[in-house]
């Protein structure tokens, strides 16, 4: 196959097994998960050829219809989009796999409807990584919006409504991110990415371009829940059914963060937007500020979905965080972190979806050690995901938490530093307390949910595990952080390396 | 007086971005940040119309009295085809929007806010 039809390739899977999905279902019912998956699995291959593709030719480019750049529109697979691609598509498919059992439970009868959403949703996600025109951007951020915003709907009575908001504040975030890509096309004539690059570097700096970068700005931090924006995530993921959760928060606001660097370091000059208005050192700090702000309410909540809904909101600020650095440290630290998180977010979504499944309920405060005798694997991969969150070595998260530590101190920026360590702290709290009633917190203990203890076991009192299905995915993700970790000079040497921009 | 006068266009547009913008964020009823949303994306439609226009410029259809010499008999068409999509995208979040606003209203018999977050505990 010639390598650059690869690339189109990547979103087209996608959308055609959406498109598939209502068409077989009418021939077949409940053929839905299979052709979701399928399609996945093809989807996740082709983006794995990608990578090695520009691992080993360098970057590819598809030019849509035939019409050269930079009039046409141009999709580029460079080292950054193809590893962010396969993290996205892999994710995507595991949770897939996973949602199986629990769409008949959570949401019966509305399989079709939720699958060819979710495969839209990925399909543009991918689109957004892969395209090289800021217009077609925005064309694919609202297609991912769409579709998230209706499987954010399909859940419990109050997800329409939490959906709602969501709609209204993320077309307020599509549109400012519209109204600043008019200001830019004012100023420069040109929406491709490459094409802007060398426009830009000849251009003086001008208002109309500053107020187009500051409102791209405030849109993407909206979609991306960076932190005075992000009153929409919590309820949007609580009220959710727990397959939508866990495929739009390991992914869904990661690709905000990933527009956010590829115009602040790929179209404009890296140092260009730390220069008049210090507009990275602005989201530095709001991811700051994000990371403390989410995980002390992360600690505050009793919902296990809704904590780890918090617990997004101050993981997205680390990434904020490296982008804040503008340095090639913070960098790497910021894509190791998108990845890293998307990893054990998905795995924690995971494990409360079969919390659910199982024990009918995800309260912090009834859980206790019968958890662990009935669902021993669930609750090993629950610890492995928490201790990566929390930052201990060898899992991944330690790592990304690593290399931002070592670019704020190369830039002396110590409050930084400090926000990171009292975050790790603050995670520990949070995970800890649920790590100590799994495995060390007898049922009797707890006088106020006493039935709850006994009635919940099984009449052995054996194990009550998940299904197959559901707990190879959540053990995957969970291996896949210590693996994440242990390769983890590999990936920043073969893969990150390359992708950093010259000039930063 | 003169920055108004010479750019009064882009006023009007500023004017529906900010009516817009207060209707999907202030309004306490559901239908109403539906409105102030079209508001607010058609101000955005026109403000990429307006940069395409030149004075003296023509539809951006070939003419052969014309020739293709010198760009500015014609308006640039550019923005036109970029807000006919944008046109497209914004339907698709209105009729997405709407019908999230009849499940609510089936749900719970109402639309504004404050009587939905009473409903909602």
């Amino acid at each position: 196959m010639n390598p650059p039809h690869l690339v189109i390739l990547i979103p087209l899977i996608f959308f055609a097994g959406a498109l598939l999905i209502p068409l077989l279902e009418r021939w077949r019912h409940g053929c839905a998960y299979g052709v979701a998956v399928a399609s996945a699995a093809v989807g996740a291959l082709v983006t794995v050829a990608g990578l090695v593709e520009v691992s080993s030719g360098g970057t590819l480019r598809y030019q849509v219809s035939g019409w050269a750049p930079p009039i046409g529109i141009e999709l580029v697979l460079d080292p950054l989009s193809a590893f962010l691609s396969v993290m996205l598509a892999s994710v995507a498919l595991l949770v897939l796999v996973h949602s199986g059992s629990v769409v008949r439970r959570e949401l019966p009868g509305k399989a079709m409807p939720l699958y060819s959403t979710a495969l839209l949703l990925v399909g543009a996600l991918l689109g957004i990584t892969i395209t090289g025109d800021l217009f077609n951007l925005y064309v694919f951020l609202e297609i991912s919006s769409l579709a998230s915003y209706a499987l954010l709907a399909l859940g419990d009575r109050k997800a329409p409504v939490s959906a709602f908001r969501y709609l209204i504040l993320g077309t307020v975030g599509a549109s400012f991110y519209l109204l600043g890509l008019g200001f830019v096309f004012m100023t420069t004539g040109s929406l491709n990415m490459a094409d802007l690059k060398l426009i830009l570097s000849n251009l003086e700096s001008s208002p109309p371009l500053l107020v187009g970068l500051v409102l791209i700005t405030t849109g993407v931090g909206l979609k991306m829940a960076l932190f005075p924006m992000h009153g929409w995530l919590p309820d949007a993921y609580t009220y959710a059914s727990s397959t939508a959760t866990a495929l739009i928060a390991p992914i869904g606001t990661k690709i905000a963060a990933y527009v956010l660097i590829r115009i602040f370091f790929f179209v404009l000059d890296p140092g260009f937007a730390s220069g008049e208005i210090p507009l990275t050192t602005a989201i530095g700090y709001l991811g700051a500020a994000g990371i403390l702000w989410g995980s002390i309410l992360a600690i505050a909540q009793t919902d296990l979905k809704r904590m780890l809904a918090y617990s997004s909101v101050g993981q997205i600020g680390y990434i904020a965080l490296g982008i804040g650095l503008a340095s090639p440290m913070g960098f790497i630290g910021a894509i190791l972190h998108m990845v890293n998180h998307a990893v054990m977010k998905g795995c924690l979504f995971l494990v409360s979806a079969n919390f659910l499944s199982r024990l009918g309920h995800a309260d912090i405060r009834r859980f206790n050690d019968s958890t662990r005798v009935h669902m021993p694997w669930t609750a090993a991969g629950f610890t492995m995901a928490a201790l990566s969150m929390i930052g201990l070595p060898p899992f991944a998260g330690f790592f990304s938490k690593w290399y931002l530590i070592l670019g704020s101190v190369e830039e002396s920026n110590w409050v930084f530093v400090a926000v990171i360590l009292i975050s790790s702290l603050l995670s520990a709290v949070y995970f800890f307390r649920l790590i100590e009633r799994i495995y060390l917190r007898s049922p009797g203990r707890d006088s106020k949910y006493p039935d709850e203890a006994g009635g919940a076991a099984a009449p052995d009192g054996g194990r009550e595990e998940v299904s197959a299905s559901m707990l190879a995915p959540t053990l995957i993700l969970a291996s896949a952080l210590l693996v994440l970790g242990l390769l983890n000079v590999w990936i920043v040497n073969r893969l990150i390396q390359p992708m950093i921009p010259a000039g930063l | 007086m003169d920055s108004i006068h010479a750019h009064y266009p882009y006023w009007v547009v500023l004017t529906l971005l900010v009516i817009g913008l207060w209707g999907m964020l202030l309004k306490g009823n559901l239908m109403k940040k539906v409105v102030g949303m079209t508001i607010f994306q058609s101000a955005i439609i026109l403000f990429f119309i307006l940069s395409a226009y030149k004075v003296g410029g023509t539809v951006p259809i070939y003419d052969e009295a014309l020739g293709v010499g010198d760009p500015s008999l014609y308006i640039n068409p550019l923005p036109h085809t970029l807000m006919l999509t944008a046109i497209v995208v914004g339907v698709a979040i209105v009729g997405e929007a709407l019908a999230l606003l009849i499940v609510i209203y089936r749900t719970y018999g109402t639309l504004e806010e404050p009587v939905l977050v009473e409903r909602m505990k």
